[in-house]
């Protein structure tokens, strides 16, 4: 069941199918050097505020020396986490051949193994986005985030879960894989995940000795400020990348599908889903960059493989296209998307005949 | 010395490769300077325009480069328009020199040599692969050689004269060099002046001690009876060598231009991997993989998700959303999305 009810014919799909492949061939023709040199800069800037940033936190006694350096290494996290390896994690860069930015062997600066990220997120998210049943990013297996989601009293700790979700966002994403909803329905069982949880222990026990060890250790007597600035640091992208990537999906107005109306689609419907199960955030170019360019989530819903800068430039484009089909396009600031996915989180705690009792309230302030 | 091995010993150290992990040192020094890394990487130190066909590249090596023998030859990869593009050249230098020297010949409607005439500079960093080929001088070094080469054939035998006259060859050599003109022909300054007996070729002027082709009067007139003979050009030119010599190496290389046909290639797709070999249908590899009785991974099937990317060794295929062409040997392809352009060696 779809709260959108719009429809296009079999052939109004293929038309708009095509129109958004000529976007997409567009672009692609014109791929090229500033692309690549664009990635560059951004991982150099990235290793740059890094390493400075860690410079500046053993130095973390002074107050603005430990401010400083949480700021720079918490940017360098979300860069290298969204710009560079979500992104590059796509294949967005596959065609320069630099082995630097090969999408099968990238690993990120986050507890989640990049090959697990590449199935649950490459595969399953992006090709049955929003597919009640089948795109595991609805709820991520704990949350409900859809009225399709039959409701259960588990349900009630919705909000908490989600706080907390999102403070521990990278372990959340990292243990995306362990499809633990199934483990707990008794479909699988712990030991089919084994392999998968030890690849995943493997990966965060190194990433854990980085941050909460062996940097700490280095710092000597100042072990304690190294190790209150990674935390922070960490913290502050779990909270952010879960705030952007929470927008990209979850807003009012987006749709959810049924496994049976997405049956035999084409790609034209295929796009056509794409376009109504996401939604973009307006901001400025770096609040662009810092969101990874997720803030065009529609244009990268529709072209995950694309360059993410060229995103602004085609998002016009789009909404133009999507404007004379009559499909909505859903945009709006930060603040105002995240209070309509918090009021979401709330309300489907609730079972339906109590929330549809209730007045809708107010959306709260993000 | 000792600080060279003592910086190598701390960059490589399991505790430097944690805390500069997942990404690894590697991706933190090549930011300082290009050649900073363990990859093998090559800084352009002079670019020389000696011939209006050929550009000589002078490239100083960083430690991860291994030398190759006289007559091997290295993959050179450059980046044009955001693309990596590598191309395979033989260095003209002596075995052991500590610089490399490729010297490119242009072809018409090249991308890499055309590039490279037009744009390398000093400064410019480019990767390599290690040496490869058994196109090389035995260990035990004939007495009298002949060597014969034809336009760009000429850089490995160029490596070969220069490593014996660097070990001071006491036998007798010769030198038969084909090109177009006196002006394209590469290095002559530098070979009137070896101890050796060279005689120039011109097949689209005069003035040679050579007329014409090779053949068997060209041979008398260089080197009768040579102990080895060393070949590399065109075809052509090798062949003509084989039927009047014994005891010939050679090398060759020509581009294969190719035609994208409009039907399915009939093509032969080896599964190399799997040792399985299949007549191209026209289906994208992933489907005919799947009917020779293969499971590669694969997600989508529809070209997003690049999971079901492989290498491809050999051959071109066509992406049949982007439409572009794949040619060069060794480069990913999206399976799910590719069709065969031909004969077709698959990483599966």
């Amino acid at each position: 069941m779809t709260q959108q009810h719009i429809t296009l014919t079999p052939e109004q799909a293929d038309a708009f199918g095509r129109e958004l492949d000529a976007i997409r061939d567009r672009v692609i023709a014109d791929l090229g050097q500033a692309d690549v040199d664009y990635i560059r800069r951004v991982i150099k800037a990235q290793r740059s505020m890094e390493v400075a940033g860690r410079a500046l936190l053993f130095a973390g006694i002074f107050p603005p020396a430990w401010l400083a350096g949480t700021a720079l290494l918490a940017a360098s996290k979300i860069l290298d986490n969204m710009e560079i390896g979500h992104n590059v994690m796509h294949g967005q860069y596959e065609w320069t051949g630099d082995p630097a930015l090969c999408g099968r062997t990238f690993e990120w600066d986050t507890a989640c193994p990049a090959d697990q990220w590449r199935h649950s997120h490459n595969f399953s998210h992006h090709t049955y986005t929003n597919i009640v049943g089948m795109d595991r990013d609805i709820g991520y297996g704990i949350l409900r985030m859809s009225p399709d989601q039959a409701w259960r009293p588990y349900f009630l700790g919705n909000p908490v879960y989600a706080f907390l979700l999102m403070v521990l966002f990278q372990y959340g994403v990292a243990l995306h894989e362990m499809e633990t909803e199934r483990i707990r329905a008794g479909e699988i069982s712990l030991a089919d995940k084994r392999e998968v949880l030890q690849e995943i222990w493997r990966k965060t026990r190194r990433q854990v000795a980085k941050d909460y060890v062996a940097f700490p250790l280095l710092a000597g007597p100042f072990a304690p400020f190294v190790l209150a600035g990674n935390m922070t640091a960490n913290l502050i992208r779990n909270v952010w990348s879960y705030a952007i990537i929470f927008c990209g999906h979850f807003p009012e107005g987006t749709s959810e599908f049924s496994v049976e109306e997405t049956r035999d689609e084409s790609l034209g419907q295929w796009y056509f889903r794409q376009v109504l199960g996401s939604a973009n955030l307006t901001g400025g170019r770096l609040f662009h960059i810092l969101s990874g360019n997720l803030s065009f989530q529609i244009e990268h819903h529709l072209f995950p493989d694309l360059p993410a800068r060229r995103y602004a430039e085609i998002a016009p484009q789009v909404r133009e296209v999507c404007r004379r089909y009559g499909i909505p396009y859903n945009a709006g600031p930060l603040p105002k998307q995240f209070a309509t996915v918090v009021r979401k989180i709330v309300t489907l705690a609730l079972p339906d005949r109590v929330r549809s009792a209730r007045p809708v309230q107010a959306p709260l302030a993000a | 010395m000792f600080t060279q091995t003592l910086t190598s010993k701390v960059l490589g150290s399991p505790l430097v490769d944690l805390l500069t992990g997942p990404h690894g040192v590697d991706r933190y020094t090549e930011l300082v300077d290009q050649t900073w890394t363990t990859d093998a990487r090559a800084k352009v130190v002079d670019v020389r325009r000696s011939t209006p066909r050929s550009v000589t590249l002078v490239l100083e090596p960083n430690a991860a480069v291994v030398g190759h023998r006289a007559g091997q030859h290295v993959n050179l990869t450059v980046e044009i328009d955001g693309r990596r593009r590598t191309r395979c050249y033989s260095p003209a230098n002596a075995e052991g020199a500590p610089l490399l020297e490729l010297t490119v010949g242009r072809r018409d409607g090249g991308l890499v040599s055309e590039h490279l005439y037009r744009h390398a500079h000093p400064g410019l960093v480019v990767g390599l692969s290690a040496p490869a080929g058994d196109f090389v001088l035995p260990e035990a070094r004939p007495r009298r050689i002949l060597f014969v080469s034809g336009g760009s054939g000429i850089t490995p035998v160029m490596s070969m004269l220069r490593t014996l006259v660097a070990e001071g060859h006491t036998g007798e050599i010769a030198f038969m060099h084909y090109a177009r003109s006196p002006q394209e022909a590469c290095y002559r300054a530098e070979l009137a002046a070896m101890p050796v007996r060279v005689l120039h070729g011109y097949t689209r002027s005069l003035g040679g001690e050579l007329t014409g082709h090779f053949d068997a009067a060209h041979l008398r007139s260089a080197m009768p009876d040579p102990d080895a003979v060393f070949v590399c050009g065109p075809p052509a030119l090798v062949d003509a060598v084989q039927a009047v010599c014994d005891n010939v190496s050679s090398e060759s290389f020509v581009p294969v231009p190719f035609v994208i046909p409009d039907a399915p290639s009939g093509g032969r797709i080896t599964f190399r991997d799997s040792a399985i070999e299949s007549t191209d249908d026209g289906r994208p590899l992933l489907e005919q993989a799947e009917a020779a009785g293969l499971t590669p991974k694969n997600g989508c099937r529809m070209g997003i998700c690049h999971t079901c990317t492989r290498r491809k060794h050999r051959g071109a295929v066509r992406n049949l959303t982007t439409g572009a062409v794949s040619s060069a040997d060794e480069e990913d392809v999206q399976i799910c999305v590719s069709v065969p352009v031909g004969d077709v060696d698959l990483a599966l």
